[in-house]
């Protein structure tokens, strides 16, 4: 159990600490320290899977995409162009939409928690031969539809991202001819 | 607090030599790196300090130490002091679920037997590869927190040539995994145990030749080694992304190199070439099989270092995309309707 709190202070002070950094190169490094320590809480709910395809997907493979977007455009330190002390509601545009998505997220947080007390332990199976085996079986019969769907939605993305990084389409001259 | 066996001991001594065995493995392969470069080049290397030059690595060691730490003006200082030491750790964690023998009793010293690795993970394979995929922060974090144009094309390079190369890794990681029905690697080992007609031990290097071929060509890029050193090329970067560093901490980047080339041979022996199954020694002493396997692919290592030259950047890019994952993929592919038409 203080394993559990460990990764769970580690999970939520990161998060937050993302959030609060001018220098986006440490949220995202703050954001790779959370994802490991929601990685050791899988460890401890008996899924050292999904632990580390945590680890592979999330922090070893998005982020790195994050680090070297955020690298190569050089983002310069975030510097507020207003007052801090003006509060939240009364800041131009965006901002006040920012502070009522704010005032919902934590509404809703408050709701959820206030009913994980009464939840069952859920009737997840223990995976009795491996997890590995458990979540293929499950992910390519029960949730077949969602999977193949989800494959589609990135191949979209992936068409959508060469759309949108091709140069104008002119008479295609390779470069160096 | 669990109870002290026998067991814990020999669980904590394990941990304690292999700390101590990959250390030395590294001075090892500096020294074998430099004398067999010089003998490829008909040249002498270091055979002055000590027997055959054998104290070379432990003398530069010392030397680093003794060196000032420089750090450049504008660098980022948590960074660039945490930098190193996200390499050496990954170089040194992913070694944790390395099996590197059978079940033993040590000699009889234990009332039951015990596996030679630090971690007996059922995930073992991933670990490896997550552990793989966290490395290369340490390298980007150094290009760019040292401020310097060398360091940061260094970082950027070597982290897009690792996020191509993982890919194939991976793929071969799986056709292997397919094979041996089992994400342990201590059990991908075990299903080599044997003979095919008693002649051909039945190591998954003669059904995965392509998988072998490719994991060790991603392999290498992973280590960012010659051919692939693009990350580190002097002639174009000084040094890539450790320009900045010195004494210790730029040790400890070259310690992570050379554990991760230990490393990415130790799993291509558990992988393909049987782990410590091997004829005329007894099952006790196949760690002894192990390490000439693993020695036997660290030699190849230098050679290839010693025999290619570099790629083009552009040339390795081309081939990590359009060949290497390409043929990975069919080969998953193939592997896959193998395992299935067969029955595993």
């Amino acid at each position: 159990m203080t394993l559990f709190y460990v990764f769970a202070a580690v999970a939520v002070l990161a998060s937050m600490l993302v959030i609060a950094q001018r220098n986006p190169i440490y949220s995202v490094l703050l954001l790779i320290a959370s994802f490991g320590a929601l990685s050791g809480l899988y460890v401890l709910l008996d899924a050292p899977f999904v632990a580390v395809t945590q680890i592979i997907v999330y922090a070893g493979a998005i982020m790195v995409l994050f680090l070297f977007v955020v690298m190569l455009l050089n983002a310069p330190h975030e510097d507020t162009e207003f007052d801090e002390h003006v509060h939240p509601l009364r800041r131009p545009g965006a901002m006040r939409l920012g502070a009522v998505l704010a005032a919902a997220l934590i509404a809703e947080l408050a709701w959820a928690l206030s009913r994980t007390g009464a939840a069952t332990g859920g009737d997840f199976q223990v995976a009795g031969v491996s997890s590995v085996r458990a979540i293929g079986r499950s992910l390519f019969t029960t949730y077949a539809f969602p999977f193949e769907v989800t494959s589609v939605l990135i191949l979209v993305a992936m068409v959508g991202a060469v759309v949108l990084a091709r140069r104008d389409s002119g008479p295609s001259v390779p470069p160096g001819a | 607090m669990p109870a002290i066996t026998p067991l814990l001991i020999a669980q904590l001594v394990i941990i304690v030599v292999v700390f101590h065995a990959l250390l030395l493995s590294a001075a090892a392969m500096v020294w074998v790196e430099r004398r067999l470069a010089a003998a490829l080049q008909q040249r002498l290397g270091p055979i002055r300090v000590g027997w055959q030059g054998l104290l070379q690595p432990f003398a530069d060691v010392i030397k680093l130490m003794f060196k000032e730490e420089l750090r450049p003006k504008a660098a980022d200082a948590l960074l660039f002091a945490l930098a190193p030491v996200i390499s050496a750790t990954c170089a040194f964690a992913a070694f944790a679920v390395v099996p590197f023998g059978g079940e033993t009793t040590l000699f009889g010293l234990l009332p039951e037997g015990m596996r030679l690795q630090v971690a007996d993970v059922n995930v073992a394979a991933l670990v490896i590869f997550a552990i793989a995929s966290m490395s290369v922060y340490g390298i980007v974090l150094a290009g760019w927190s040292s401020n310097s144009k060398y360091s940061l094309i260094g970082g950027l390079r070597s982290s897009a040539q690792m996020i191509s190369y993982e890919l194939s890794y991976g793929m071969a990681l799986v056709s292997v995994l397919l094979v041996g029905n089992s994400l342990s690697l201590t059990d991908i080992v075990n299903g080599q145990a044997g003979a095919w007609f008693g002649v051909i031990p039945k190591w998954f290097v003669f059904l995965q030749p392509l998988g072998f071929l490719i994991y060790m060509t991603a392999g290498v890029a992973e280590t960012n080694r010659a051919p692939f050193d693009f990350p580190e090329a002097e002639q174009e970067l000084v040094a890539g992304y450790h320009t900045e560093y010195s004494s210790m901490s730029f040790a400890m980047f070259f310690l992570a190199e050379y554990i991760n080339m230990v490393t990415v041979s130790a799993v291509a022996t558990d992988l393909f070439l049987g782990g410590w199954h091997g004829p005329f020694l007894p099952a006790s002493l196949g760690w002894i099989w192990f390490l000439l396997k693993v020695g036997a692919l660290l030699f190849f290592y230098v050679w290839m270092r010693w025999t290619l030259p570099r790629y083009r950047y552009d040339q390795l890019m081309k081939f990590g995309w359009k060949v290497l994952l390409p043929v990975s993929v069919v080969n998953l592919l193939v592997t896959a309707a193998g395992v299935l038409y067969f029955g595993g």
